[in-house]
């Protein structure tokens, strides 16, 4: 069979990180191959590579049986090669046809054809099942349509191999299965599918063959028939680890290293007090009034509650409005027997409120701080000597934490940027979780971005939290994430937990529908 | 009677709004922050100066106008994208750099600190014709190229926007350059193109002004170029909106000029009134007007 793809030798370099030493790929024509490796182990960056983005440092690249090392994205599009982002690439505020044609625009005269446009884009969408309606706004089309765009945009452009990069990452259930039927009618017309993963089930569901990379280089390579989750995971980390998935159901009073007191708080779950109680909370963001329309949930102690869900359905505005971090239209909050609905953002954290916040970046850390000032943000009132900052108990403080959860490379003066996106999860959930007393964790999207074996890491933490009688809210993206760790799972959809169950009775089948707000109809 | 005498002197005092306005729409929607627009119209109106008193001729004035606001918005774009400085300093920087550079050449050439001599205009129907009516005055006012020019200007930059491949990619490149990149457009041409002609807008508008009063004076654009961003703003980008900002700016400093012949209140506030009109404008307003994302964003 002939190669669609090859790539030798790649060495890529920026500044002084080198994100690609001797990466290499081999991808059939006319089959789905998946590139898969921890965060920052270069696969993105190899894949742009073939898109023609960025050009390598060393090696060669061909394509067909052509050398095409260093082209341009241009050349690329013009030999069939198409990329479709993690992040997508589309404008806004231009329509469908428009995002489409971009580049390549049908003119009539010298006037932008836009009737033309939108006609080729229908016609496109009839042949490949990809429809939507050309003439709407990109800004008002949901993921799974914003993902169907950016495949016909490649498509448009006469791609015969396409490289996804995380394709499933915002995706719910349904529209992954929707996604995996695209990809297989694109190959089974002679095409060729490359698709960047961390989720090793997506894995073995949809590839032919598999590239695993790790630390920017290329370790192995194996047919998916032979490989198994573990495998590949063994493979990616370069030793065993336990994938979430394999923890549902076991027993949940695992000891944890660390230094937990285990004290016997599960026992006392049933106890009558919630730890964190909402009423009817309803909170506005820029967009609509009721982005979050009425939530109440009770939260014990010595749980995790578990809010599934597509992102963008309230879950931000959810979280912020009980950090304090966005103000709350009608409704209330207690924490314990303190109702906390107008206090402040200190008061609450001094009250016994933990927060990992969604994004690390905007929220939890300070980038050019050390991560030793980062591991006391919102404590610093606790870390003064005088009107000064105690500069000794800080670093000692550091030192304690970085033994405690292992981030590397651990130098407490180190600023947060240098650390990899699984080290600086580390440092927020240091500090939220032995930083201070908390009678209540807020955990969201605790695992984004962060390598398969700190995620290990990251879900022990929560469960020895929840064990040691803290009660924790979880909000995930990750399905499999939620169902692996909740007692009490929920799905938000449209601002409203439409949906709440016990962990036993959830599971990827019963949630799904619910996700994309099919589960009133056809859920039952 | 001066209902139209209104109108007209609001359409002259517009017309260099709706110039710089015009460029101020193509360069901002595209990315690149038209802070300079200041500085482009005051060199538009030397070169315009200078042209026309060397040739003799306006239309002369006219294409050396257009060349010196193109030549500063280079300058400007070689800056902002191909060096990547931040936008805001290497706006005000120009800005300063036009005023000295116009008083030296200004210098240079005419051997004046303050003005240049009289240069000829497109006065193709005098006032000594003969004709000191309204009607006449009407004529006066169109028969002025310029003044022409000035009202298409604007519908010129909708149609380039929102009807050509052009204008596409450059909405585009302003709202998301990473999508313009990946489908192998260039942003940097998309923006230099739209900065290029840009500079040529802000320039017809500074020669307007120096055609208009027959000379070059020391820094004669008094801050046209920032009512006119303003005028941007408050039109919220959508070149439709934003001849109608210059239209009421226009129309607030006509008044203020009437307000300044009856001596009611003393001058200096009335000279005050087209200044916070802007503020107050771009203020009450802002809340609600939606930038281009990617405005004064380069690197990635």
């Amino acid at each position: 069979m002939t190669l669609a793809i090859r790539a030798t030798g790649i060495r890529k370099v920026f500044g002084d990180v080198v994100a690609n030493r001797n990466a290499s790929l081999e991808v059939r024509t006319g089959e789905i191959h998946a590139v898969v490796g921890e965060n920052g182990a270069g696969k993105s960056t190899l894949m742009r590579m073939i898109a023609g983005m960025y050009a390598p440092d060393a090696g060669t690249l061909e394509v067909g049986g052509r050398t095409v090392t260093g082209w341009s994205t241009r050349e690329a599009i013009a030999a069939g090669v198409g990329m479709v982002h993690q992040h997508f690439m589309l404008v806004p505020t231009l329509t469908v046809a428009e995002n489409l044609v971009l580049g390549q625009e049908p003119v009539r005269g010298v006037q932008f054809d836009r009737a033309g446009a939108e006609e080729a884009v229908r016609a496109l969408g009839e042949r490949t099942g990809l429809r939507v309606d050309p003439s709407r706004l990109v800004s008002d089309l949901s993921v799974g349509e914003l993902q169907r765009v950016e495949i016909l945009k490649v498509l448009f452009r006469g791609a015969r191999i396409l490289v996804l990069d995380e394709p499933t990452a915002v995706l719910s259930p349904p529209e992954v299965q929707d996604l995996w039927r695209v990809l297989r009618t694109l190959v089974a017309d002679g095409g060729t599918v490359v698709v960047i993963t961390h989720k090793l089930d997506e894995v073995v569901e949809i590839s032919q063959s598999i590239t695993v990379m790790r630390a920017g280089e290329t370790v192995g390579h194996m047919q998916t028939a032979e490989a198994t989750p573990s495998s590949i995971a063994r493979m990616m980390v370069g030793r065993e680890v336990k994938l979430a998935l394999e923890e549902t159901g076991e027993g949940r009073q695992e000891m944890v290293d660390g230094g937990w007191q285990m004290a016997d708080a599960r026992g006392g779950s049933a106890t009558a007090h919630s730890a964190l109680r909402l009423t009817q909370l309803t909170v506005a963001s820029a967009r609509r009034a009721d982005e979050v329309a009425g939530v109440s949930i009770e939260l014990r102690p010595g749980e995790i509650f578990g809010i599934a869900g597509v992102e963008g359905n309230g879950q931000t505005e959810l979280i912020e409005a009980i950090a304090g971090l966005r103000p709350v239209s009608s409704g209330s909050i207690h924490l314990g027997s303190h109702d906390i609905t107008r206090w402040s953002v200190r008061q609450r954290a001094d009250a016994g409120l933990s927060h990992i916040p969604e994004d690390r970046h905007r929220r939890g850390l300070v980038l050019d701080y050390s991560i030793a000032d980062d591991l006391i943000l919102g404590v610093q009132h606790g870390f003064t000597r005088g009107i000064v900052l105690d500069k000794e108990r800080i670093i000692s403080n550091a030192g304690e934490r970085i033994a405690q959860f292992d981030v590397r490379p651990g130098a407490p003066d180190a600023p947060a940027r240098s650390l990899s996106g699984g080290n600086q999860q580390k440092v927020v959930i240091a500090r939220e979780l032995r930083g201070r007393e908390f009678s209540v964790l807020l955990a969201v999207q605790p695992t984004r971005g962060v390598d398969v074996g700190a995620i290990e890491f990251i879900h022990q933490q929560l469960r020895a939290a929840r064990d040691a009688g803290k009660a924790v809210l979880l909000v995930s993206a990750d399905l499999v994430e939620v169902l692996a760790l909740s007692d009490r799972v929920a799905v938000m959809y449209g601002g409203k937990l439409v949906v709440t169950l016990p962990a036993d009775k959830a599971s990827a089948e019963v949630l799904g529908p619910w996700m994309t707000g099919a589960g009133g109809t056809s859920g039952h | 009677m001066s209902v139209i005498a209104f109108l007209i002197q609001t359409l002259r005092i517009a017309t260099p709004y709706l110039f710089a306005a015009s460029g101020g729409v193509l360069s901002e929607r595209s990315g690149i922050i038209a802070l300079t627009l200041e500085g482009w119209m005051l060199t538009g109106a030397f070169c315009a100066a200078l042209g026309s008193f060397y040739s003799g001729s306006p239309w002369v004035g006219l294409l050396c106008g257009a060349g010196g606001g193109v030549l500063v918005a280079a300058l400007h774009a070689l800056a902002s994208i191909r060096y990547r400085a931040d936008q805001v300093v290497v706006g005000i920087a120009i800005n300063l750099l036009a005023v000295g550079a116009t008083r030296f050449f200004l210098r240079l050439a005419f051997d004046s600190s303050s003005n240049s001599p009289r240069v000829p205009g497109f006065d193709w129907f005098s006032a000594e014709g003969g004709a000191s009516q309204q009607s006449a005055s009407v004529f006066v006012s169109l028969a002025n190229p310029l003044v022409v020019i000035g009202l298409i200007s604007l519908p010129l930059v909708w149609w380039i926007l929102n009807r050509t491949p052009f204008g596409l990619r450059l909405r585009a490149a302003g709202e998301k350059p990473e999508a313009v990149a990946s489908v192998g457009v260039s942003v940097a041409r998309v923006r230099w193109l739209a900065v290029l002609l840009a500079g040529v807008f802000a320039g017809l508008g500074g020669t307007y002004l120096a055609l208009e009063q027959h000379q070059f004076t020391d820094s004669m654009t008094a801050g046209r170029g920032f009512i006119a961003l303003a005028a941007v703003i408050f039109g919220n980008w959508e070149p439709r909106r934003v001849a109608v900002a210059c239209l009421l700016f226009a129309a607030a400093e006509t008044f203020q000029i009437r307000l300044q012949g009856l001596q009611l209140i003393p001058s200096q506030f009335v000279e005050m009134i087209p200044y916070l009109l802007t503020i107050v404008a771009v203020a009450g307003i802002v809340g609600r007007t939606r930038q281009p994302s990617a405005l004064g964003r380069v690197a990635d």
